[in-house]
């Protein structure tokens, strides 16, 4: 187990380093100069003073080659200091911060309600002997895959705090604000979950286990919840992991929607305003939030099969 | 994708041509008589056809549908309900919703089609040469592959317009390079599959130079997946390439496209519902016609033999 979670580590190190490092080459080594965008922020399409550039790109260290800007700001990133922003000139990693709390909270709600409503989906429409309801059901996730993530947002918007007054449309405050948006994210990561584990689970129902277990004489609900899903659930759980970090993602389109504060407003208002230290810090921290999920999904596996761990091991030996 | 890699044949034979021979030509009507078959079980399919040829239509030829300008009103007639007149009802300025719709199809399937070309071209490129040379180079190619999966799609199309600027073009690049980590993967994987042939062997030992191997046997039998792929990637490049737009970071207001028709709708969502709804059932539609059509090329097809 030391040693799986060792290489486990390691690996999540090294994509860090490369995320971090990807990010700074499209940022930094593409045309588009973040010093003109910086002086000119404040004009309306004016000149720039010459000589003010130069200042500018000397403070934030731009006159710099390349190589050295890249191992200063990776030496500064490792010691969690992620620069400036441009825009506000306040610490990336300060904003970022500030901003996490309500999108996690978001999102964890979203990741929650989509794996309930995926397993649902997935459980019923295997479950059931109706014809026509597994057809439905199972047309549900392709369904939910589809329609694009703002649309579905404005259109609960329209039907539930427009006309029916249920929900509040917009805002921050208290858990009725949450409910949207958390479900305007959980439908297109549970429309994937529900697609995986619909899937695996028939392959599981056809298992040479399954059929023992009937011949003992165990009931439908339990094969199915005891058996079936145990095992259906390794795949589904690694969806979830490759999902979290597009869930983040996500956000910036339902935060926008819903005017809600967080990380995803901090992104769209940064590439708005050519913000490149806080765009760099947003990608990071995706890649850090994608990998930190992934560690712990790989903790979860040798729960759910130890042969995982045993098979690991064997392969570091060989 | 399986079955595609068992009979790579089976999904060519729809496009090929009526033979002068006799043999074949009875092959052909065969061929053609199990397609209507195939289509007549599948009145989504067709329907799906239907959608994405006008789709086609209205991205080349808008004027076809619609002879209502796209930018300039009828102030009077502003948040008109969709009725005969106005199919998909009027916006704040009296501009015909439908017209602005079926415009802003050339931008957003423009968008769609380089955003997948990108990717495309620069994935399979990778892919080729990590699978075909191998060593350090496959290496180094599929770590930086694994990397970009690790950086959430859309935040690499955001920093990727953040360097590149605003505009159709520019989003539609971000979204590729944002999906090229899957384009090298799967090509990586049929190279590799390929290269082991037994017919490769044999043209490798009976002197075909590496570059011919590639082109001549190489090439043409790893492709099919990664069209496969290609066609999923529309689906999946449309909601990209509009999501961006919704955001605000594609074509500049006045210029209408599917995203940025959406969010214009959005102010007025308590007072005329069709401005935010109709764009929005376009894209819906759009996909799921396109992901009918791939799941089809994905191996149903080759089943029904």
């Amino acid at each position: 187990m030391g040693r799986y979670l060792a290489r486990r580590l390691a690996q999540a190190i090294v994509v860090l380093w490369a995320a971090y490092t990807v990010s700074f080459l499209i940022l930094d080594a593409l045309p588009g100069d973040p010093v003109t965008a910086m002086a000119s922020a404040g004009l309306d399409g004016g000149q720039v003073d010459p000589a003010e550039l130069a200042a500018i790109r000397a403070e934030y260290g731009y006159d710099d080659p390349l190589v050295v800007r890249y191992l200063t700001n990776l030496g500064n990133a490792v010691t969690g200091d992620l620069g400036n922003s441009v825009a506000t000139n306040r610490p990336v990693a300060e904003t970022l911060g500030a901003a996490l709390p309500p999108t996690l909270q978001l999102t964890a709600v979203a990741l929650l309600l989509a794996v309930a409503l995926g397993s649902a989906v997935a459980l019923l429409a295997t479950y059931t002997r109706r014809r026509w309801l597994r057809q439905l059901l199972l047309s549900l996730p392709g369904l939910g895959v589809a329609v694009p993530t703002f649309w579905v947002g404005l259109m609960l918007v329209q039907l539930l705090s427009f006309q029916l007054r249920l929900f509040p449309a917009f805002g921050n405050e208290g858990a009725a604000t949450l409910v949207l948006p958390a479900l305007t994210l959980a439908i297109p990561t549970g429309a994937l979950v529900a697609q995986v584990l619909a899937k695996s689970l028939l392959t599981a129902l056809d298992e040479p286990y399954v059929q023992t277990a009937r011949a003992k004489g165990a009931g439908r609900v339990r094969i199915h919840l005891a058996h079936a899903l145990r095992n259906a659930s390794l795949p589904a759980l690694t969806v979830v992991g490759l999902l979290a970090g597009q869930l983040l993602a996500s956000a910036v389109v339902v935060e926008t929607v819903f005017s809600r504060d967080g990380i995803g407003r901090v992104t769209a208002s940064a590439v708005g305003a050519q913000d490149l230290p806080m765009v760099q810090g947003v990608v990071v921290l995706g890649a850090l939030v994608f990998v930190l999920v992934n560690l712990l999904v790989d903790l979860v596996y040798p729960l759910l099969d130890r042969r995982i761990v045993v098979a690991g091991r064997r392969r570091s030996l060989a | 994708m399986t079955e595609l890699l068992v009979k790579p044949i089976a999904v060519a034979a729809p496009a090929a041509p009526v033979a002068v021979a006799e043999a074949p030509a009875a092959a052909g009507r065969g061929t053609a008589r199990r397609l209507l078959r195939f289509l007549a079980r599948r009145p989504g399919l067709v329907l799906s056809g239907v959608l994405l040829l006008l789709v086609a239509v209205a991205a080349f030829a808008p004027g076809a549908f619609t002879s209502a300008d796209p930018l300039v009103g009828e102030p009077a007639e502003n948040f008109a309900a969709p009725g005969a007149a106005h199919w998909f009802g009027t916006d704040e300025l009296g501009r015909d919703v439908f017209a602005r719709v079926v415009h802003g199809t050339a931008l957003s399937v423009k968008a769609t089609l380089i955003a997948v070309g990108v990717a495309f071209v620069v994935g399979g490129l990778l892919g080729l040469v990590a699978g075909f040379v191998g060593g350090w180079v496959e290496d180094v190619v599929m770590r930086l592959v694994d990397v970009l999966l690790s950086i959430p799609a859309l935040f690499l199309s955001l920093a990727l317009v953040t360097a590149l600027g605003y505009g159709t073009v520019e989003v539609a690049i971000a979204v590729g390079i944002a999906s090229v980590a899957g384009f090298a993967r799967v090509m990586r994987a049929e190279v590799l599959r390929v290269r082991t042939a037994v017919f490769v062997e044999a043209a490798r030992s009976s002197g075909t130079r590496w570059y011919g191997v590639l082109a001549r046997h190489v090439l043409p039998n790893s492709l099919g997946p990664v069209l496969v792929l290609a066609t999923l990637e529309l689906a999946t490049a449309v909601l990209a390439v509009s999501s961006l737009s919704f955001l605000g970071f594609g074509a500049p207001p006045p210029a209408p496209e599917w995203g940025n028709l959406v969010s214009e709708g959005r102010n007025y969502l308590g007072n005329a519902w069709w401005l935010s709804t109709m764009p929005g059932l376009v894209v819906a539609g759009t996909v799921l016609a396109i992901n009918r059509i791939a799941r089809a090329l994905d191996g149903e097809w080759a089943a029904t033999r």
